[in-house]
């Protein structure tokens, strides 16, 4: 593996050493500046809960967090993402305990194929959080940058609410 | 995805210096552009300078009651700015109304006003392409052209200007500044977003190496009464079929003061100085409004797909205002 040596400041293009802290653990990732954060997640830290669906911004099922915010793996470079906290699916049960909001989810079984499902429940989690869930109207509207191609949408609202009304879904 | 060289940029004097060292430098903020079109093969970036350490994130009171917004404020976030709210509930509007969360959570102001006009036929790579590949022809012309631009079209572009931001911006005089290799600048929005005429490739007047800094909000009482509304094939995260931001200042029933300006349908920001003119001065009714739609669209240039564009457009233009007459929200 060749490490870079470039000029002072500038990396790349070859593989460099990238620390990434995701889930509370830091991670070093020798890869190119070019790999998206969902890629280095996938394929060279064995993280693969973050999907790839469209990896082109469209689908929402790699949504994770950076920094407290829902935002897309795909479209975020794993060298831009060094240095802020990255939460992902595999970060958000407590041990063995599931979160209320991947209960819920079970409950109301809110997926068919599930391929989508760890993207929707990283942005249900904040959308609670957020205060966007007050509505059906409103989760529709805050959780559109979510597909589910099983149009599994009525289970996945339900879910929601559910987690909404009893008040434990913080993140 | 072609090798990228990348930087981070800790001050903006670093951030132009860093991007001088390629001459195929790109800034990199939210990313939700750039990154998509260098994997798509569209842009030819091959040294990305991040500059999300840079200290642009506020949204400042002017003097005169306008905004000064940095260019690194995330579209949520200026969303969300109770300023903003206040004084020009059409920039939340718009702001809120486009992409989804999680690309609002990401996307910068810069990076948003930066974003390239462009069609499906840009970015599948292949077909002719007057952007991407300067005298190759327009597959839109005689193609698949549903979502393509009617007005300030030209026999080599048709694409529309995605931003719904730079739609409500434009209505308020915005001026975007910016500091480069050459010193500081501010360009007036509307002077930023050239029509294609025969040079559809030149999509803004930056020069390499050249930042947006922030973007000045002038003052406009006008604001505060500001609706955008926006008509799409889907309910929400979807690019405009047509939308209007619109406001209206009235004294004793007549037009004093109007600020229209339309998305999804040019290929640039269009700010509608035809209907404000024929608006000035006369009854604000619906009639007046009517009119003035009919005459913004007059020189309407539809396709095969998207003459439903004209009516829509002039039906969106008076419902926006009718919103701003009776003070309903859309």
């Amino acid at each position: 593996m060749t490490i870079a040596k470039a000029r002072p400041g500038i990396r790349g293009p070859a593989r460099v050493p990238v620390p990434l802290d995701i889930n509370g653990r830091r991670h070093v990732a020798e890869i190119e500046p070019r790999t998206s954060l969902l890629d280095t997640l996938r394929e060279h830290l064995d993280l693969t809960g973050s999907k790839k669906g469209c990896d082109q911004g469209t689908c929402g099922a790699c949504t994770v967090w950076i920094d407290g915010r829902r935002v897309l793996a795909c479209l975020t470079l794993a060298i831009a993402a060094s240095g802020h906290e990255i939460v992902t699916i595999e970060g958000l049960a407590d041990g063995e305990e599931l979160h209320p909001m991947q209960r819920a989810f079970i409950e109301h079984d809110a997926f068919q194929c599930g391929y989508c499902t760890s993207g929707q429940i990283m942005s249900a989690v904040k959308l609670i959080e957020e205060g966007n869930a007050g509505t059906d109207e409103d989760i529709g509207e805050f959780m559109s940058g979510n597909i589910c191609r099983c149009a599994a949408y009525p289970n996945i609202r339900a879910a929601i609410r559910e987690v909404r009304d009893r008040g434990d879904g913080a993140a | 995805m072609r090798p990228l060289t990348y930087s981070r940029a800790a001050t903006v004097d670093d951030a132009i210096a860093l991007a001088a060292t390629s001459s195929a430098s790109a800034f990199l903020a939210g990313g939700t552009t750039e990154v998509d079109l260098i994997r798509a093969g569209v842009s030819g970036t091959d040294h990305l300078v991040d500059i999300n350490d840079l200290p642009l994130t506020d949204v400042a009171d002017r003097s005169d009651g306008g905004l000064r917004i940095g260019a690194l404020a995330r579209m949520n976030d200026v969303a969300r700015t109770p300023a903003v709210v206040q004084r020009y509930p059409a920039i939340s509007r718009a702001l809120l109304l486009g992409a989804s969360e999680q690309l609002r959570n990401m996307a910068s102001i810069g990076g948003n006003l930066r974003q390239r006009t462009r069609c499906a036929y840009l970015r599948d790579g292949v077909s002719p392409c007057n952007k991407r590949e300067p005298g190759a022809g327009c597959a839109a012309l005689e193609g698949l052209n549903r979502g393509h631009a009617i007005l300030g079209t030209s026999e080599h572009c048709i694409a529309t200007h995605p931003s719904d931001l730079a739609v409500a911006l434009v209505a308020f005089d915005a001026v975007i500044q910016t500091a480069g290799p050459d010193g500081e600048r501010a360009i007036l929005i509307d002077d930023f977003f050239p029509l294609p005429g025969a040079t559809p490739e030149v999509e803004h007047p930056i020069a390499p190496g050249e930042l947006i800094v922030g973007v000045e909000v002038p003052g406009a009482p006008i604001g505060r009464c500001s609706v955008y509304v926006k008509y799409r094939d889907r309910q929400s995260y979807e690019f405009a079929l047509v939308s209007v931001a619109a406001a209206l200042e009235t004294d004793d029933g007549i037009v004093t003061d109007v600020r229209l300006a339309l998305g999804g349908v040019a290929t640039k920001p269009w700010r509608a100085r035809r209907a404000e003119a024929a608006l000035v001065g006369g009854p604000a009714d619906e009639s007046a409004f009517r009119r003035a739609a009919a005459t913004e669209l007059a020189g309407a240039d539809a396709r095969r797909h998207n003459a439903f564009k004209v009516e829509l457009a002039r039906r969106a233009i008076v419902r926006a205002l009718r919103h701003v007459l009776e003070g309903t929200r859309p």
